[in-house]
C-alpha cells in the first residue's frame, strides 16, 4: 500500500476518535466552564456508559439494533442520574472548592472503578453493532492510460464507524442549539458568566450545577455507548479518553464549544495519523508533552480567551 | 518547655521509639514498617510542596521514579556500585525537579495540577517506551549482591529497617529545620496568601523553585531507597496511581504537619493490608476514605489533633 491510502485510513480512524472525543471533552468543558471544577472521574462516566450499554443490550436481546437503541436511550440518562447523585452527596457539600473537588473526584474514580470491577468483572466485552457493513474505499493512481481508480487492499471502513461520525455531528449541533437557543442554555450561560449575579436574579444555581454535572456525565456516557461496538467495554477504559479530553479541553480553551470541536478534530486525527506511522506510546508521549507546553506558554488555550 | 523543645522531644522520641521497635516487632510487621518508613519519605517530600507551600502536584511519581530508575538503571546497565548509584538517583531527581520546576513556575492553580499530571504521564509512557532497558510494567529485580553499601547488605531485614529509619529520620529533621527557619515560614506565607507575601518583598518564584527542588529530591531519595532496599524497579511506580498515593497519605495524616505523612502512610498501609485480607476491593476503601476525608476531616488526623489539643505541633 502506498502513502495515500495509509493517510486516508489514518484520517478515518482519527475522525471516529475525534467524534467520540468531542462529545466527552464537551462534557468536561461544560462542567469546568459552568462549575469551575475539574472532574477527574469524567473518564469513569464514559466507562459506565459503555458498561451499561453492554448490560442493556444483553438484557433486551433480539436483533442487535434493538438492544443498541435501548442502550443509546437508557445508558446516558442513567449515568447522568448517577453523576447528579454524586454532585448532591459530595461536591455540593464541599462547596465546589476546586482542590477538594479534585481529591473527591479521584475518590469517586476509585469507587466507580472498583464497583464495576466487582459487578462487571475484569473482562472486556463487546456490544454488537446495529449495522456493520464493510465499505471499501477506492483510491486513484497514475497508470499509463491516465488517472484510474482502484481498491487498495486493507483500505476500508464500516458503515457503523461512519454512523458514529454522523451521530456526533448531530449531537454537537443539538448541544449548540441547547446552549444558544433555549432558556436552559441561557441559565447555564448566566451561571457561567457570574454565579453570584445569576443567583441574585433568582436563577437556581444549585439546580443548574447539578444538571450541568449530569449533562457532562451523560455526554461522556453517550461517547461510551457509541464506541462500545468498536472497542470493547472494560473497567479501565476511561483512563486514556480522560487524558485525551483534558488535552482537547485545554487546547480548545475552556468553555468554548467551537474550540473544543476543532481541538478534538486536531487531536483525534493527529492521533490516528501518528499511530499509523509511529508507535502509539510515542504518539501519546508527544501529545501529553504538547499539552503541558500549551498550558505553560499559552494558558488560555489555543482558542480560549480565559486563563485556566 | 518551649514549643520548640517540645517538638524536638516529640520527634526525636518517635525516632527513638521506632529504633527500639525493631527489636520487638515480629518479622512481618518489621518488613512492613520498613516499607512504610521509605514511603513516608516520599510523602514528606510531597508534603513540603503541598502541605507547606500549597502547590498541589498530581505528578510526583515522576520524581519518585526518577530516583528509582536513576539508581536501578545505573546499577543494572552501568554496573555501578550501590553507593554512587544512590547518588545518581538523587541527582536524577534533582535535575528533573530543576527542569520541571522552572517550567511549573509559569503556571498556577488548576493549570499547575494538570501540567504536573501531564509531565508524569509523559514520564510513565517514556519508561514504557524504553522497555528494552526498563522492562516496562514487568520491571526488573536488582540482584542481592549488588545491594551493598560500605559492606552492609541492605537486603538483610535488620539492615534494611535501620537504613529506612535513618532515611526517615533525616527527612523528619530536614522538614523540622525547614519549618523552624524563615524559609519555611515564607513557604507557609505563600500558601496562605501569595500576593501579600510578594508585597512584603519576598521572591515568590525563588522560594517556590526551592520548595520544588527540596520536595522532588526528597521524593527521589525515597524512590532510590525503595529500589535499593526492596530490590525492584517497575513502571507501576511511575504511574498516576503513585502520584495519587502521597496526596492521599498526606491528606489523611494532615497536610502541613511534620508527622502527618508518617501517620497517614502508616494508617493507609495497614488499612489496605488488613482490608485486603477481607476483600480484594481495597481500591473501593481508598476511594471512600478519600471522599470521606474531603467531607469530614479536611485537615487530616494530625491536623485535627493540632486543631483540637496540641496547637504547638509543627
Amino acid at each position: 500500500m502506498e502513502l495515500g491510502p495509509y493517510l486516508i485510513l489514518g484520517l478515518l480512524e482519527g475522525l471516529v476518535t475525534a467524534a467520540v472525543l468531542s462529545l466527552m471533552a464537551l462534557g468536561l468543558s461544560l462542567v469546568f466552564g459552568v462549575m469551575r471544577v475539574v472532574n477527574v472521574a469524567h473518564g469513569e462516566f464514559f466507562m459506565v456508559g459503555a458498561v451499561l450499554a453492554w448490560w442493556i443490550a444483553g438484557a433486551v436481546g433480539g436483533h442487535p439494533a434493538l438492544g443498541f437503541l435501548a442502550a443509546l436511550l437508557l445508558a446516558p440518562p442513567l449515568t447522568a442520574g448517577l453523576a447528579m447523585l454524586a454532585d448532591q452527596l459530595v461536591l455540593k457539600r464541599i462547596g465546589y472548592d476546586p482542590e477538594r473537588t479534585i481529591v473527591a473526584t479521584i475518590g469517586l474514580l476509585y469507587v466507580i472503578q472498583q464497583i464495576t470491577l466487582m459487578t462487571y468483572g475484569p473482562d472486556a466485552r463487546p456490544v454488537e453493532a446495529p449495522f456493520n457493513q464493510r465499505l471499501s474505499i477506492p483510491f486513484v493512481e497514475w497508470t499509463p492510460e491516465g488517472l484510474s481508480m482502484y481498491w487498495p487492499w486493507g483500505l476500508g471502513t464500516t458503515s457503523y464507524k461512519l454512523a458514529v461520525i454522523a451521530a456526533a455531528v448531530i449531537l454537537l449541533t443539538a448541544i449548540w442549539l441547547l446552549m444558544t437557543r433555549t432558556r436552559y442554555g441561557l441559565l447555564m450561560r448566566a451561571t457561567q458568566l457570574d454565579r453570584e449575579t445569576a443567583q441574585a436574579f433568582a436563577i437556581p444555581v444549585g439546580r443548574v450545577y447539578a444538571s450541568v454535572f449530569g449533562l457532562g456525565a451523560g455526554l461522556a456516557a453517550l461517547g461510551g455507548v457509541l464506541i462500545v461496538p468498536i472497542q470493547q467495554a472494560h473497567y479501565l477504559m476511561g483512563h486514556d479518553p480522560l487524558l485525551l479530553s483534558f488535552i482537547v479541553v485545554i487546547i480548545g480553551g475552556l468553555g468554548s464549544l467551537p474550540g473544543t470541536v476543532v481541538a478534538a478534530l486536531l487531536i483525534g486525527v493527529s492521533d490516528g495519523m501518528i499511530s499509523v506511522f509511529f508507535s502509539p506510546t510515542l504518539a501519546k508521549i508527544i501529545a501529553t508533552l504538547a499539552v503541558a507546553f500549551v498550558l505553560i506558554f499559552r494558558p488560555q488555550g489555543l482558542f480560549g480567551k480565559r486563563a485556566l | 518547655m518551649t514549643d520548640l523543645q517540645k517538638s524536638w522531644v516529640l520527634h526525636l522520641g518517635i525516632i527513638a521509639l521506632l529504633f527500639v521497635l525493631q527489636f520487638i516487632l515480629p518479622a512481618y510487621h518489621h518488613g512492613s514498617l520498613a516499607r512504610v518508613m521509605v514511603l513516608t519519605c516520599y510523602a514528606m517530600g510531597y508534603n513540603i510542596l503541598f502541605g507547606y507551600t500549597g502547590l498541589l502536584s498530581l505528578g510526583h511519581a515522576l520524581f519518585f521514579a526518577a530516583g528509582m530508575y536513576g539508581l536501578s538503571l545505573s546499577i543494572a546497565h552501568l554496573d555501578w556500585n550501590a553507593g554512587p548509584a544512590l547518588l545518581a538517583g538523587l541527582a536524577a531527581g534533582f535535575a528533573m525537579a530543576l527542569v520541571i520546576g522552572m517550567l511549573l513556575l509559569r503556571t498556577a492553580g488548576v493549570a499547575f495540577m494538570i501540567v504536573t499530571l501531564m509531565f508524569a504521564q509523559a514520564g510513565y509512557l517514556t519508561v514504557l517506551y524504553f522497555g528494552e532497558w526498563t522492562r516496562g510494567d514487568e520491571g526488573f529485580v536488582i540482584q542481592q549482591d549488588l545491594r551493598r553499601i560500605a559492606g552492609y547488605d541492605l537486603s538483610d531485614p535488620t539492615n534494611r529497617y535501620f537504613a529506612a529509619l535513618l532515611l526517615m529520620a533525616a527527612c523528619i529533621i530536614i522538614t523540622l529545620r525547614v519549618v523552624q527557619t524563615g524559609f519555611g515560614r515564607v513557604l507557609v506565607a505563600i500558601r496562605e496568601n501569595e500576593e501579600r507575601t510578594r508585597m512584603l518583598g519576598y521572591d515568590i518564584q525563588r522560594h517556590k523553585l526551592a520548595a520544588i527542588l527540596l520536595s522532588g529530591t526528597m521524593s527521589a531519595a525515597a524512590g532510590a531507597a525503595y529500589g535499593l532496599l526492596f530490590g525492584y524497579a517497575g513502571a507501576t511506580f511511575a504511574s498516576v496511581q503513585y502520584s495519587i498515593f502521597p496526596l492521599l497519605w498526606v491528606l489523611l495524616g494532615g497536610a502541613g504537619t511534620v508527622l502527618g505523612p508518617f501517620i497517614g502512610t502508616l494508617f493507609m498501609f495497614y488499612l489496605i493490608d488488613l482490608s485486603s485480607e477481607l476483600t480484594t476491593a481495597y481500591m473501593l476503601i481508598a476511594g471512600l476514605v478519600l471522599v470521606a476525608l474531603t467531607l469530614f476531616a479536611p485537615q487530616g488526623l494530625v491536623g485535627e489533633l493540632r486543631r483540637r489539643t496540641m496547637r504547638w505541633l509543627p
